[in-house]
Order: C-alpha cells, then structure tokens, then sequence
C-alpha cells in the first residue's frame, strides 16, 4: 500500500514544470515570439465561430429556399461537410489551398479556414431546424400583410428562431473550441501542441501537464455554455411572461 | 363591377379536388359568410383571394383585374387585403403596437411616429388601447384576436378576410370578437367571414354560401339561408349546428 501510495504522489509530483511553463501554456512564446497555446486556441475558436455563423446561417437560408439553383448547392455542401471528418477538412485546407493559391498559405490560416467550412454546415443545419420549428402561421401573418420574404425573415422568423436555436449554436461552438486541438496535426501551435512542446522539451510531468490543459479547456467550455445560458434567459424575456 | 369575382375556379391539393369550378363575386361593403363542415374548402376559397394558396384553374379579379397571373405583385395585393386567422399568428417577440406597425412601415413606409399614431386609434376602436406596450403572451385570446384585427385594419384594406376568427377561443371572448367585427361591418367595409357563428351570419352578413366538398351548394341572403334553405346537406348542416 505504501508504495503504492509513493508510486501515485511521484506521479504527480512535478507540478514545477506545469507553473514555470505556464505562460507557455496560456499566450506560447508571445510577445518575445508568436502567438500559441490556449490564447491561440480561443483566437481560432472565436474567428471559426463568426465566420461559421454567417456561412451558415447564409447557407441554412438557402437550403430553405423554394428556387432549385439555391438549395441544392446548400444541400450538397451539407451532405458533404456532414459525411467527413474534420481532421480530413483540416488536411484539404492545408494541402490544397497553397496549390489553388499559388503560394504558401500559414497553417493557422488553413486551419481557421477548415474551422469555418465545417462549422457552416452544422450550423446551416441547426438555422434551418430552427426556422422549420416556428409555427407556419408566423411566416402567413408575415407574407399576408405584405412583408417580402427577406422582410419576413429579418422582422418576424429570424429573431424568433435565433433564440430557438442558441442552445444548439452553443453546443457547435464548445465542440469547435475542443476541436481546435486537431489543428496541431498540421503544426499550428495551440493549447494541446504547446503542452506536447513542454513534455518533449522536459521529458518530465505528462500526467501534470495534460491534466492542466484538459482543465484549461473545460474552463472555457464551460464558460461559454453558462454565457449562452444567460443569453438565452434575456432574449426569452417575452415568453417568461406567460408566467406572470 | 364586383369587387372579387371568381371565374370558373378550380384548385387542386395533390389528388384532392379542393375547390370545384367556383363562380361567385362579392360587391363593395358586401359582408359574405362562408360556412359549411371542415374540409370544405371554405378556408382555401378565402386564402385565394390573397394568394396564400394558388389557383390552378380559372381567375380570381379584384376591381375587375385579374389577381391570379404570373406576373402579380403578391406584396402589393396582400397590402391591400387584411386577413384575421384562428390563431391569431401575432408575433410574440414584438410588443402589440410593434405588431400593429410592422407592415405599415416596412410595407407602406409611413412614418412610425404616424404608424404609431394610428395603431393606438386602431387599438382604442378595439377596446384595448391600454395594452399596446404589453406582449401577445399577456394578453387573453379575444384580446390577442382583436390585436390581430387591428394589425390588419392599420393597412387601411379595401378587402377584410376573417379565416375562423373566433373557433380557437373560449365562449366568453368570442362575443368581444364578433361586436368589433359588426362594428367594422356597419362601418362599410368589404368581409369574407369562414365562421360557424350562425347568431352573426344571421345579424350582419347581406349574403351567406354554404359549402360542401369544394362546391358552393347554396347561396343567398340570411332569411334564406335559414328558413327555406333548398338543398338537403344544408338543411342536414343548420340542423346540427343551430
């Protein structure tokens, strides 16, 4: 038992490296060097979630649409984004994208890009869930007394249904700032490569080491879904109501 | 002229013959009360008018131009038609003056300070006019229902279609409902009413239809309809209704 004991403090006894290293951790060698660990992380996380928002809701519009040469290219996007892994996503962009450029494009570039157009898909689909989900008559009171479709949209489906669907964007953008660390495969230096960094340069405290950024992450993940939640309470301020 | 005039109407829900060869026209200020079982046809003959369902057979006119064409401006004729439905449809994210002022702004590009204005004239005529900062949810299901009359009257229409206006409220609200809607009736406007409210066909409708299975069965003035009714199905239908 004793040594079992001695065996499990050793363990985690190096928990020096993590502190002397934890700058590294948080910013990576900035600002004598570049931007990395989970500041480069969030960076990717943040920029990925914007763009893909507006991708999607863009492309979640036009699955919706009546007109052919609008949702078929959304649906074939989709389908095609939704039967892939990301990791294989991350790998087109870095490969392909110098070829069709024509010059030397940076790994975080690529790997934000690939955060972007895979993020889209998911969310085209969670705005089309969330549109479909509002009663028809919503859209008839809207069309009837002469709102166009975008003015439909814009005043009276989308405000409606963006609330409907925070929960699942929340969802997205947690998995996304969890999937950033797939970009260390193409050399990008955020939160999982810095610690890989750390433990290769030290050969020391593994255990210490990927147990502080797996708490870095949940901290994040976690502060994300109770904003969402707050958010959600406000902008439900009218149905509350029904409670009064 | 007749201010709506069916030619020869058909329509069609996939296999479904929904509305069979309909002719009919409805006068300026005419109040028409359109009744019959469910699944009639009665509520798609009504959302033809402003082209919430499509036609596929025969033209529909307003003013003596056709309303049915390709080419129609659907924004345009629905701004000139309001439409109250059974379930209100108010829009819960928006207070009940943000309600009433939506299309005239967006669709007419009044002023809000006049759409306002209006809307708080239009709430009074309702006998609501101390709720407009409130929201639909706080609002009893006859109040929302005459909220959604005066979002449609603030369009200032030529045509009001009433699609079952009071069959999703509790008794004791229906009669604040019908009392705007004679009120507005006496005021001359243009009604097409789907209702199974044979107490207001009787006081204020000028004509009534009876519809079965996409066909117009029986049609004339109230005193008609309800002592010599001339076909069976209708003399069956005021039977269990009345």
């Amino acid at each position: 038992m004793d040594t079992f004991m001695t065996w499990l403090s050793g363990l985690f006894s190096n928990w020096g490296i993590v502190w002397k290293n934890f700058d590294y951790l948080l910013v990576g060698a900035y600002p004598q060097g570049p931007l990395g660990g989970l500041a480069m992380s969030i960076v990717m996380a943040v920029i990925g979630i914007f763009g893909a928002f507006w991708i999607g809701l863009a492309v979640g519009l036009m699955r919706l649409s009546s007109r052919r040469w609008l949702a078929w290219p959304a649906l074939v996007y989709i389908e095609i984004i939704r039967g892939t892994p990301l990791l294989m996503v991350i790998f087109w962009f870095y490969f392909f994208a110098p070829i069709l450029l024509g010059h030397a494009v940076p790994e975080t570039d690529s790997a934000i890009a690939a955060f972007i157009v895979f993020t889209s898909a998911y969310v085209a689909e969670i705005v089309r869930a969330g549109v479909l989900s509002l009663p028809k008559g919503q859209t008839e009171a809207a069309r009837g007394s002469g709102l166009s479709h975008t003015q439909a949209m814009i005043y009276v489906i989308l405000p409606q249904a963006l609330r409907n669907m925070i929960p699942s964007f929340v969802n997205q953008f947690v998995s996304l700032t969890k999937d950033t660390s797939l970009a260390m495969i193409i050399n990008v230096n955020e939160l999982t490569l810095s610690a890989r960094h750390i433990y290769t340069r030290t050969m020391k405290a593994p255990m210490e080491i990927f147990l502080t950024i797996a708490l870095l992450y949940f901290v994040i993940c976690w502060v994300l879904t109770a904003f969402s939640r707050k958010l959600e309470r406000g902008m439900s301020r009218y149905q509350s109501r029904e409670t009064l | 002229m007749p201010l709506i005039e069916f030619r020869n109407v058909n329509k069609w829900f996939g296999d479904f013959h929904v509305l069979k060869n309909i002719n009919e026209s409805v006068e300026k200020g005419e109040v028409l009360v359109i009744c019959g079982p469910s699944g009639s046809g009665k509520s798609t003959l009504v959302r033809c008018i402003n082209r919430l369902e499509d036609i596929n057979q025969g033209e529909i006119l307003i003013n003596g131009r056709t309303i049915t064409g390709k080419d129609q401006n659907l924004n345009e004729l629905r701004a000139e038609i309001g439409i109250v439905f059974q379930q209100f449809n108010l829009y819960p994210h928006l207070s009940v003056l943000r309600n009433i002022t939506l299309a005239p702004v967006k669709v007419k590009k009044i002023s809000k300070e006049e759409a306002e204005k209006t809307a708080l004239r239009l709430l009074d005529r309702v006998g609501i006019g101390n709720q407009a900062h409130k929201y639909p949810i706080e609002l009893s299901g006859g109040q929302q229902q005459r909220v959604a009359i005066a979002r449609a009257l603030a369009m200032k229409p030529q045509i009001m279609l009433f699609d079952e206006p009071t069959s999703a409220l509790d008794p004791e609200m229906i009669n604040e409902v019908l009392s705007v809607m004679k009120d507005l009736a006496r005021e001359g406007m243009t009604m097409l009413c789907v209702t199974h409210e044979m107490g207001f066909a009787r006081e204020v409708a000028d004509r009534i239809i009876f519809m079965d299975h996409g066909e117009i069965l029986e049609r004339g003035t109230p005193t008609h309809f309800f002592t010599s009714p001339e076909h069976e199905r209708t003399k069956a239908f005021l039977r269990e209704i009345l």
